[in-house]
């Protein structure tokens, strides 16, 4: 990660000196240099944050109650505060470079008895304050967005260029972002100004000014050259902070090339074979499997290394390794969708709750591998159960905190107190209406806090009262409402692996028609076939639902990244090209593949180029 | 070097050219031989009377509905809906009796101002004063394309079935093998500039419009004669219209689009409807797009002197400056490793090579700089019965065919003069194990007609067929019947051994005209 910081420096230090608001400063190099080292530190830990808190595989929120659970979760609220904080530190580095009356927190005054007193400058007040509002404004909108989800291109690209690409997106997104803070901050200081300002007044001694207009007025607010320094140091504030994200995404998301296999058995961790079955960081596992489906479509050297037999032995060990775990991700994905279907076809028949149980009993093994999220908020999307799926945390989350655990596990079994459940930290201990019934060891292994519990009929009971107790709010419905198609993007949510397996599968399998020369892929091509077959069915019935076809409304002016919204439209045609690219590659001779009938019939229809 | 003269002379006035076989080119007088042709796929026409055509422009029409008594405001925004800032300003200048004298003064100003500032840019870059049609027209592979019936054309790359775009901006899907045609519209579908299907894909078909990209997709086992538009994703990006070229990645992965207004060129991922836009400074616009076979470069030619090729891998690209126009055409080998084409203003056809290792091209003989002619297409005169024909010039397009045996070149003619007619040129190529272009002859049609576009069927089983869509509205199919040199053969050409025809010189057949020698 050093690069990406050292350009920071460089980027950050250009931007700062060509800042309308530091090029004013003709004053106090001393100052000016400790505001930049300490600019330089909120850098530091913006990028750091950035660090511990990004994912490749962007949580969703299933309803707006879970939305706010995500807001709310200490994990988040501590990023928040520590945005507000570093926020306050930006804009007092704006304050004191834009000098003039800004400059100082309190400032000598007389009364008007003559007596000398310190008073406070309430305009140095409303800039720290700007700050802070911006920052907790920005973390806000960084959860709601998804701020922190890495995506990937398509289309490879230098990183420079790439940069240069991004940089005018990222000003004009900055400037409007700044625009809406700003006015959200005045309105908010409109009312609640005199809160802190009476506060810091006290804390520090310091006296208000009587003979200067109080600033949280209409009047005292509409100044415009305060307006502007505002404005321009919020942009100041968010174009520093944006820029250090768009170059941690680019460094992130670069290729990195593993090699195929290596001749030093020290280094074998590091071959592709050995990183795609590794689970643990997700984006090393991302990265894997993008340069799998780059070295499939385009380096012919590498694709022999993947074909050949390794010396002693003559195994296909690297294939064997490759396909099994595309093959594995690619079956995954379809139990996933399988489970998703099962729960919502049985949605549409009173169902019991013992049903729902049955239900999710058989499939533990999905269960953990399915965001919690979706599959709590699906099989719960029943009338009955809406007190199930009230959190929808996402476990599968290689950054799940052990706090988001601790606090999602089994907590308070003994306290159904229902009637009282309205805010969120509340209802994190309700319990579950389901356990994992193959009992603590699934349980410890899947890290999904299923509660184990008592499925007592009194609970049952209870909780039907607390149901059309609470069906009567418009307010919790509305919380409670399932957000359309947003169970349909958390399922998909992780495709981008799926699409790179499929892409480089097909590729591999294309290429082998022609360079493989030990037939190491004619033995996994009937599975290979079958599992794609399988999982175009699976797809095809999916998007057959309600809601999964719709496109989501495009946002083009917004930091966050949202394309994991139509990662399944992605995938849907990536997996029709992907067999399409082995049909077309072996034609006729795809008949000689002992498939079954089913798939045979369905490959015909592919051979024809009627799918 | 190959040049026409070495053509055998063109059909006299009344025979078309019906296919080749045994290395020569047959032709046939009259409609019974049309007939027999007919058995392959699907050969069609569209009188132009059978096209319902827009009487005029939406914007023709619009003083004529347009209320008004609407007030200032009502009008000021609705300018700036349809015409931008410059709009509203022609509107506020327009109606200086009803705003403030200072205001319609200081619009008018920067009216003034704001039209040097584009009369200036348009000095630089001419196109860019065209109208949207005008510039369709200019920078279209169809020859004459706003007079033209049959706008566009594609092949689907893997079956055998066509979509053509008719001058009443619908698409026609026919299938050899289903009864149904469906007809595409959209509100959104006007000025089709060219049509291309999704590689690997059954179903997508990409149109480019006047003001956005269209990708249809067509249930080929749907009965439905229209599809409702609810079948096309819309992809459109401010700024980048009208849309003249659009290429799709071999591997159906990405498409590509260009408008010669707009001097990003625009990576496509059409399933999740985002763009990747790829700009270099200069050029003023992108006009032209193919992608190679193979998938590893696509050549982008701008308005002005000056394409460039990119490679696929890390986008990047090389420039290539040309000394007279701009690059009006060009055309890929199968193997992607050379690219003819045209340059606007000269008649020849170059070639550049380049080598396995990707972005560094080595052009053939004369240095980085410089492209190989390998062909010569000046005017050359032939006497017919009917008086002497003058067949050559400027370059209109140039397809090659999926084997790489065949080179189709539509010359543009004079449409002023009768004894400079339009005409289809076919070379004969051989890649290996020198690069070879030999004379085949002349495609022509029926007196009359002039060919307006042309493509290959991307697998035709004996050869090479050739689609060509005539002025007069017809589609015909031209079959050119080879064994391929690829196909292990004995005898050194590539066209099967066979007697060769009596009346003619042997040397017309077998000469080399053009030998590169591989370094």
């Amino acid at each position: 990660m050093l690069p990406p910081i050292t350009l920071v420096f460089v980027i950050i230090s250009k931007f700062s000196f060509l800042h309308p608001i530091q090029t004013i400063s003709g004053h106090d190099v001393k100052i000016g240099i400790f505001s930049f080292i300490l600019l330089c530190g909120v850098i530091l830990i913006v990028g750091f944050l950035h660090l511990e808190y990004y994912t490749v595989i962007p949580t969703i929120a299933c309803s707006k109650i879970a939305l706010l659970g995500q807001l709310l979760h200490p994990r988040h609220f501590i990023n928040s505060l520590v945005h507000c904080f570093m926020g306050v530190i930006v804009a007092w580095c704006c304050a004191v470079t834009m000098g003039l009356r800004y400059e100082t927190l309190g400032y000598p005054c007389t009364e008007s008895d003559g007596h000398p007193q310190m008073c406070l400058n309430e305009y140095h007040l409303i800039l720290l304050l700007a700050g802070a509002f911006v920052g907790f404004s920005h973390s806000l909108l960084g959860v709601i967005y998804n701020m922190n989800y890495v995506s990937f291109h398509t289309v490879q690209q230098y990183k420079y260029l790439r940069f240069k690409r991004c940089l005018p997106l990222v000003v004009k997104c900055s400037a409007t972002q700044a625009l809406y803070s700003v006015r959200n901050y005045i309105v908010m200081y409109l009312f609640l100004g005199y809160i802190p300002r009476a506060w810091i007044c006290k804390t520090l001694n310091l006296h208000l000014d009587s003979s200067v207009h109080p600033l949280d007025s209409i009047a005292g607010l509409l100044d415009l050259s305060l307006l502007y320094h505002l404005w321009s140091s919020a942009t100041f504030l968010l174009l520093t902070w944006n820029i250090t994200l768009l170059l941690f995404r680019i460094f992130v998301t670069e290729v990195y090339s593993f090699p195929v296999q290596s001749s030093f058995t020290e280094d074998s961790h590091q071959c592709l074979p050995k990183v795609l079955t590794e689970k643990q960081p997700m984006i090393l596992k991302f990265l894997a499997l993008q340069d799998l489906a780059l070295l499939s479509q385009h380096s012919p050297s590498r694709r022999c290394e993947v074909f050949s037999l390794s010396q002693p032995g003559g195994h296909p060990h690297n294939w064997n390794a490759i396909s099994k775990e595309c093959l594995s991700l690619l079956t995954d994905l379809t139990q996933r969708l399988v489970a998703y279907h099962d729960t919502v076809a049985t949605n549409g028949r009173a169902k019991s709750l013992s049903s729902g149980k049955d239900l999710m009993s058989p499939r533990p093994v999905f269960l953990m591998k399915t965001p919690a999220s979706v599959f709590a908020r699906s099989v719960a999307g029943t009338p009955q159960s809406p007190l199930t799926s009230l959190f929808t945390p996402d476990l599968d989350s290689p950054f799940a905190s052990p706090a988001l655990r601790r606090l999602t596990a089994p907590v308070d079994q003994c306290s159904p107190w229902y009637g009282t459940v309205q805010s969120p930290h509340i209802m994190r201990r309700a319990p579950k209406l389901w356990s994992t019934s193959t009992g603590e060891v699934e349980f410890q292994k899947s890290n999904i806090s299923f509660s184990t519990h008592r499925s007592s009929n009194i609970q049952v009971l209870s909780n039907e009262v607390v149901k059309n107790f609470l069906a009567k709010r418009v307010l919790i419905m509305y919380l409670f409402n399932k957000l359309p198609e947003a169970s349909s993007q958390a399922l998909f949510a992780d495709s981008q692996a799926h699409i790179w397996a499929l892409e480089g599968l097909s590729y591999l399998v294309q290429a082998s028609f022609s360079e493989d020369q030990f037939g190491v892929v004619q033995t996994t091509l009937p599975s290979i076939l079958s599992c794609m077959l399988v999982l175009q069915e699976a797809v095809d019935r999916h998007f057959k639902l309600p809601h999964a076809s719709s496109k989501p409304v495009r946002s083009t002016s917004s930091m966050g990244d949202s394309t994991y919204k139509t990662l399944r439209f992605a995938l849907r045609a990536t997996l029709k090209t992907a067999i399409y690219r082995i049909t077309t590659t072996f034609g006729d001779h795809l008949n000689a593949v002992q498939i079954s009938a089913e798939h045979r019939k369905r490959l015909q229809q592919f051979l024809e180029y009627k799918e | 070097m190959c040049s026409l003269a070495l053509f055998p002379p063109p059909l006299p006035s009344g025979q078309t050219t019906l296919c080749e076989s045994n290395n020569e080119l047959l032709s046939g007088a009259s409609t019974e031989d049309r007939l027999k042709q007919e058995s392959s796929p699907l050969s069609l026409h569209f009188p132009r009377e059978s096209l319902k055509l827009h009487s005029r422009t939406e914007s023709s029409s619009k003083a004529a509905f347009l209320d008004h008594s609407e007030t200032l405001w009502m009008r000021s925004a609705a300018a700036w809906r349809d015409g931008g800032f410059t709009g509203l300003l022609n509107e506020i200048t327009n109606s200086h009796t009803e705003v403030p004298k200072w205001l319609s003064m200081s619009s008018g100003c920067i009216l003034a101002l704001l039209r040097w500032v584009s009369s200036f840019h348009g000095s630089l870059f001419p196109h860019l004063t065209l109208s949207s049609e005008d510039m369709i027209a200019e920078f279209s592979q169809v020859l004459n394309w706003s007079d033209c019936v049959v706008r566009a054309f594609a092949w689907h790359p893997h079956t055998d079935k066509f979509a053509v775009a008719l001058l009443d901006d619908s698409i026609k899907i026919y299938n050899p093998k289903s009864a149904t045609t469906p007809t595409l519209k959209h509100r959104l579908q006007r000025s089709v500039a060219a049509v291309q299907w999704k590689p690997l894909c059954a179903s997508a078909l990409a149109v480019a419009c006047q003001n956005c990209l269209l990708v249809w997709h067509v249930d080929p086992c749907s009965l439905s004669t229209r599809p409702s538009s609810g079948c096309a994703q819309v992809l459109s990006h401010p700024g980048h219209s009208p849309v003249t070229s659009i290429a799709w990645s071999p591997s159906g992965s990405l498409l590509l689009s260009a408008s010669p207004m707009d001097s990003t060129m625009m990576v496509w991922d059409v399933a999740a409807e985002s763009c990747v836009p790829l700009q270099r400074v200069g050029g003023g616009g992108v006009s032209f797009l193919s992608w190679s076979p193979d998938g590893s470069h696509v050549l982008a030619s701008t308005p002005s002197a000056l394409f460039r090729v990119w490679e696929t891998r890390m986008w990047t690209c090389e420039r290539w400056p040309c000394v007279k126009g701009r690059c009006q055409s060009g055309c890929w080998s199968p193997d992607g490793s050379r690219l003819l084409f045209t340059v606007q203003g000269e008649m020849v056809i170059y070639a550049l090579t380049f080598t396995d290792a990707p972005g560094v091209p080595t052009s053939t003989s004369q240095g980085p700089q410089a492209a190989a002619v390998v062909a010569d297409l000046s005017e050359t005169t032939f006497s017919t019965p009917d008086g002497d024909i003058v067949v050559g010039g400027e370059i209109q397009s140039l397809v090659w065919d999926p084997r790489g045996e065949r080179l189709a070149v539509l010359l543009k003619g004079d449409p002023q003069a009768a004894d400079r007619p339009a005409i289809i040129a076919v070379f004969k190529t051989r890649a290996n194990p020198i690069f070879e272009l030999l004379p085949c002859g002349f495609v022509q049609g029926e007196a009359g007609a002039e060919p307006r576009l042309m493509q290959f069927h991307p697998n035709f089983q004996h050869g090479a067929l050739l689609t060509v869509c005539w002025s007069n509205g017809r589609i015909t199919h031209v079959p050119f019947y080879f064994v391929s040199a690829g196909v292990p053969h004995f005898g050194l050409s590539g066209s099967p051994l066979l007697p060769h025809p009596q009346q003619r010189p042997a040397d017309f057949v077998n000469q080399s005209l053009f030998t590169e020698f591989l370094s």
